[in-house]
């Protein structure tokens, strides 16, 4: 029982790193209603940016973790201002294949400016082990978990209580309504990806140290499964995002354990076997709104 | 005194469609002045030169000062459009569509939202109810309140009788002239129904395919033969 509750716990950790990952695929795609090919090569940069600025330049690790979430912010912009907007209109597929190549873009640039080799990452969570009602759990997960729950709390508050992100919302649902209002849809496109780029970016910190070690493709089945728990939480639904990261990387991780023919190898055409079932049986995920309009 | 609002020679055209061929027109403080007309005539396009969601030429005053740029900056001008097809958020409830209508403007928004309560108590009481579900009537009522919330200098209100019955038509005409009368707003109201419009109104403004065809006060164009028989039915 106590090591089945372990799994529990550590499947809940890599959860919330999927979880905060699937929470910027959807606020892009709630913002400009697509899918961030190029999220997770994103988060892998602004992990490198905090591996150098630790490492290599012998920042304390809070400062830098703010610094690379300021960077990974402005990068979010411009990459929307600079890559995304120019092809916004017209069919969607454009802006899609634009960020499929900006993911093969970022992920050279990774090789080319760190190589391909192996890093670990300072995690500001101990990996020792504390006991928690009989169960030992490793306090890097509790870390993990509380601070991807607290990620979302922070962006519902946000979306909910404060002027911007009631824009936010409002340019994402209806950007024609918005601007004659007042609001500056663009400029809230762009703050929709710098956050999500943050999102990422956060994801990445998270993960470097307790999924993977660093390298050039940290994030890349990161990705598959943040895919996979958006589409099972609702791709529209901010909430769903996260319990659908929960809920696949403990599922995930019990399936590892328990189901013999499964094991690690089998964990990403799990992942992939969630995404299908979840589009074939409920297109609109666990939280999703099927949509009904007034005519 | 110049108007509040003043268009001058202002040209519209979708594609190789012009919309609108010239039309002059003014609105001062505290007034009333319908845009009447047929299908096509220019109505909407007017409203839409006027708060830059559509490519025009002329000039555009508002105050003295000319209008450039798109819907956000006139928006920021003091212009509170309301389009047709009330233009809700339909997903936000009630209160956040209010909270919305005062985007453009600092401080507090507590006496915004004791004066829509004022005029429309039930919205307040339904502020957690998303727009969408709401009555046509109810969201064209939610329009001109969110609006409100942005403490207009010019309000411009298109078609608020589109697809609403009678009652509730006259129930939103009657909510605007008060607002008029007691609170000096001035509007701008692009309406088909030219009997409602001119009881409402100061003054009107006919249009024909996209130019300025009669205008005058609501009594003239009430004694107009031809406005009579084309707009009026009698």
């Amino acid at each position: 029982m106590a090591s089945f509750l372990q799994q529990v716990v550590s499947g809940l950790a890599s959860g919330g790193i999927y979880g905060s990952l699937a929470l910027a695929l959807v606020l892009i795609h709630r913002a400009t209603g697509v899918i961030n090919f190029a999220q997770g090569e994103m988060a892998t940069f602004s992990t490198y940016i905090l591996w150098t600025l630790t490492a290599n330049h012998g920042w304390p690790y809070w400062p830098a973790l703010a610094f690379t979430l300021a960077i990974s912010f402005a990068g979010g912009v411009g990459v929307h201002q600079l890559v995304v907007r120019p092809v916004e209109r017209g069919s969607l597929l454009r802006v899609v294949i634009v960020t499929i190549g900006l993911l093969l873009m970022l992920n050279g640039l990774v090789n080319r400016i760190w190589g391909g080799s192996q890093h670990s990452l300072y995690s500001p969570f101990p990996t020792r082990t504390i006991d928690v009602a009989g169960v030992a759990v490793s306090i890097q997960d509790i870390g993990t978990i509380g601070v991807s729950i607290g990620v979302v709390i922070v962006l519902w508050l946000f979306f909910q209580f404060t002027k911007v992100g009631l824009a936010l919302r409002a340019a994402a649902t209806n950007p024609a309504e918005a601007r004659l209002i007042g609001v500056r849809v663009p400029w809230m496109l762009g703050l929709g990806w710098g956050l999500a780029a943050m999102l990422g970016a956060i994801a990445g910190a998270l993960a470097a140290p307790s999924l993977a070690s660093l390298d050039p493709n940290l994030m890349q089945a990161t990705l598959i499964y943040a895919f996979a728990a958006a589409v099972l939480g609702g791709i529209d639904s901010p909430a769903g995002a996260v319990v659908g990261g929960l809920l696949l990387g403990v599922g995930l991780n019990l399936l590892g354990v328990y189901v013999d023919f499964i094991g690690a190898e089998l964990r990403l055409p799990a992942a992939l076997a969630v995404i299908l079932v979840v589009l074939l049986v409920r297109p609109s995920g666990l939280f999703g709104k099927t949509v009904v309009k007034r005519v | 005194m110049s108007p509040l609002l003043e268009l001058v020679r202002v040209e519209a055209r979708y594609g190789p469609v012009q919309a609108l061929r010239g039309i002059s027109l003014d609105v001062n403080e505290g007034e009333v002045v319908a845009i009447l007309g047929a299908n096509g005539a220019g109505k909407t396009t007017t409203l839409r030169a006027v708060s830059g969601t559509v490519r025009r030429s002329g000039t555009i005053r508002l105050a003295g000062k000319t209008l450039r740029g798109g819907p956000e900056r006139a928006a920021r001008a003091g212009i509170a459009h309301v389009p047709e097809g009330r233009g809700t958020f339909a997903e936000l409830t009630v209160e956040e569509n209010l909270r919305l209508g005062a985007y453009v403007r600092r401080g507090s928004i507590k006496a915004d939202v004791d004066r829509v309560a004022d005029w429309f108590p039930w919205l307040i009481e339904r502020g957690n109810q998303p727009a969408g579900t709401l009555s046509g009537g109810e969201q064209q009522m939610l329009a001109v309140a969110r609006a409100l919330m942005s403490r207009p200098r010019l309000l411009m209100l298109d078609e608020p009788s589109l697809g609403l019955a009678p009652l509730i038509v006259r129930e939103i005409f009657r909510i605007v002239r008060e607002l008029n009368e007691r609170d000096g707003l001035t509007v701008l109201v692009v309406e088909q129904d030219a009997r409602i419009a001119l009881d409402s109104a100061h003054r009107a403004y006919v249009l024909e395919v996209g130019e300025v065809k009669i205008t005058g006060t609501s009594a003239e164009l009430r004694g107009n033969e031809s406005v009579r028989q084309s707009y009026l039915g009698y």
